[in-house]
């Protein structure tokens, strides 16, 4: 990348920071700007010892900057894949998630004889980034995959009972894809964002139960011509979703805080919080699983009013993309 | 929610704990934590040249196996070993040993609840027991579950690992839906 090639060349020479800096952010122009100034500035802190006039360079430049979440656009498409009952492409910035539910029946467990299940699955495939090879899971996969079932079970967006068909014999198994296209850093968030956005979509099948007593889809073409069977629900229904949960993550550096980061700047800041709020405003995760920084009580506060703002964003742009879907 | 949970305990009141350093003798540093009938196993093997591929060389490395108490290794065993890991990270002086791998392994022998409270213990007491180099001496733990009648009607399970001199967070997992500010109530309740 462009500034990263800069760095090294500048690597030795003992400029004054500032110069550095002001040097970086004429060479290298992308939509980043100013972020990039910032990034650039942790680099050189870590890489020299800092002169005082950088640390309230950085101060003042960060006072404009640290409390907005990436402006680049966030974009929601529903209905991305065709065969999959409910499905969403969603990107934050350059991360893009697909995810796609797809619906199948089974038995139900004993204990919870008119619940359905949700069996939720996060890949990352080596075309997401140059550090995911081919055979080798990515470390992140098993653990987004456990934080996003964790969340979306608890979090009431789905009442199991809705995925019930007939108590105690038959109830829906959705299996909820996600496939992340460009892991550019804030992978949680894409992710749920993508998840509730195909959830929001999700059409439920009309299927009936035939004479070996189990359940058949009924498609489309015979729906008119004949019917013998009845069917077990009457039309395809739409999931009555409760609230739904969005997420934040903050990347904490001393007493900044930078909103939604980049894969870049993940790579250098190594402490994260990721907030989760849902549509009320509850707080369904606060998750900071160490690094080394501390997280004051200021700071989970900060972050917690970045995320009502961020939660406020995605409920309008989700509801706008699902409305745009229907009048097609 | 009633005056007694079933084991006769009280809401705010912890289940008997005991901890046990040197219980191995092959790995540098080991203890033994159990917290009621959780009961969890942590041994410390001091650091060995060579980092991971993408790790820093310019630090220490640490790794972190969980092992389960039966099964095969899944998707929790990976986030408890990102949590513990992230969690030890912070924990550890990292400059002191550049360019090694300690590696800390985390056997759960009971499970009765409170997993993950229930081992950064042990880990810590091993790092102790072995002798690596640690920021803070002792980490203080919790694991607490609320539930409340209110009109939030809201079950939150809510673990956090926080430093006493600086009064920071270092890890916080919490688990169901519950208000924002009934977290900073606990968590003022539990820093107590």
């Amino acid at each position: 990348m462009a500034q990263m090639i800069c760095l090294q060349r500048w690597k030795w020479m003992h400029l004054d920071a500032f110069s550095h800096y002001a040097f970086m952010s004429a060479t290298c122009s992308n939509q980043y700007g100013l972020m990039d100034g910032l990034l650039e500035e942790l680099e050189i802190q870590q890489l020299h010892s800092v002169s005082q006039s950088t640390i309230y360079l950085l101060r003042t430049w960060s006072l404009s900057l640290y409390t907005i979440p990436r402006q680049i656009k966030c974009f929601i498409i529903v209905g991305a894949v065709a065969s999959a009952n409910g499905s969403a492409l969603a990107k934050i910035g350059c991360t893009t998630m697909l995810a796609a539910v797809k619906l199948e029946v089974m038995t139900p467990k004993l204990e919870s004889p008119d619940e359905g299940c949700i069996a939720i699955d996060f890949h990352m495939p080596p075309i997401c980034s140059p550090l995911v090879r081919p055979g080798r899971p990515a470390e992140a996969a098993p653990v987004i995959t456990k934080q996003l079932t964790d969340i979306i079970l608890s979090s009431g967006m789905i009442d199991l009972k809705e995925l019930s068909l007939v108590s105690g014999k038959a109830a829906w198994l959705a299996y909820l894809d996600i496939y992340c296209l460009d892991a550019d850093g804030s992978l949680f968030d894409a992710a749920l964002l993508s998840a509730v956005a195909a959830f929001s979509h999700l059409q439920i099948p009309v299927v009936s139960l035939n004479d070996n007593g189990r359940i058949v889809l009924i498609s489309e073409e015979n729906s008119g011509a004949m019917w013998e069977k009845e069917p077990v629900n009457k039309e395809k229904r739409k999931l009555k979703l409760d609230t739904l949960p969005f997420s934040l993550t903050c990347a904490l550096h001393k007493n900044y805080i930078l909103a939604d980061p980049s894969a870049e700047e993940e790579s250098i800041m190594e402490t994260y919080l990721t907030v989760v709020l849902d549509s009320s405003l509850q707080l369904v995760s606060l998750n900071k699983p160490g690094g080394p920084g501390l997280a004051q009580t200021s700071a989970i506060q900060d972050c917690v009013a970045l995320t009502i703002k961020r939660v406020k964003e995605l409920q309008k742009m989700l509801n706008e993309a699902i409305s745009d879907m229907e009048v097609d | 929610m009633e005056e007694k949970r079933e084991d006769g305990r009280s809401a705010t009141q912890l289940r008997p704990l005991s901890c046990t350093r040197s219980v191995l003798n092959r790995a540098h540093g080991s203890a033994s934590f159990s917290q009621g009938e959780t009961k969890i196993l942590a041994a410390v093997y001091e650091p060995k040249a060579g980092t991971k591929k993408n790790e820093n060389p310019e630090k220490a490395c640490i790794e972190v196996i969980w092992k389960p108490k039966s099964g095969q290794i899944g998707k929790a065993e990976k986030e408890y070993e990102m949590i513990l890991k992230r969690t030890l990270q912070n924990i550890c002086i990292l400059n002191v040993h550049p360019n090694t791998t300690t590696t800390i392994i985390i056997q759960v022998v009971n499970d009765d609840g409170s997993l993950l409270p229930c081992a950064i213990n042990p880990a810590c007491s091993a790092l102790v027991d072995a002798g690596i180099p640690l920021k803070y001496l002792a980490v203080l733990c919790i694991g607490s579950q609320q539930a409340r009648r209110t009109e939030y009607e809201g079950t939150g399970l809510f673990m956090e690992v926080g430093e006493k001199i600086k009064n920071g967070v270092i890890t916080s997992v919490t688990h169901g839906v519950m208000t924002v500010s009934g977290t900073r109530t606990r968590r003022n309740q539990a820093a107590v």
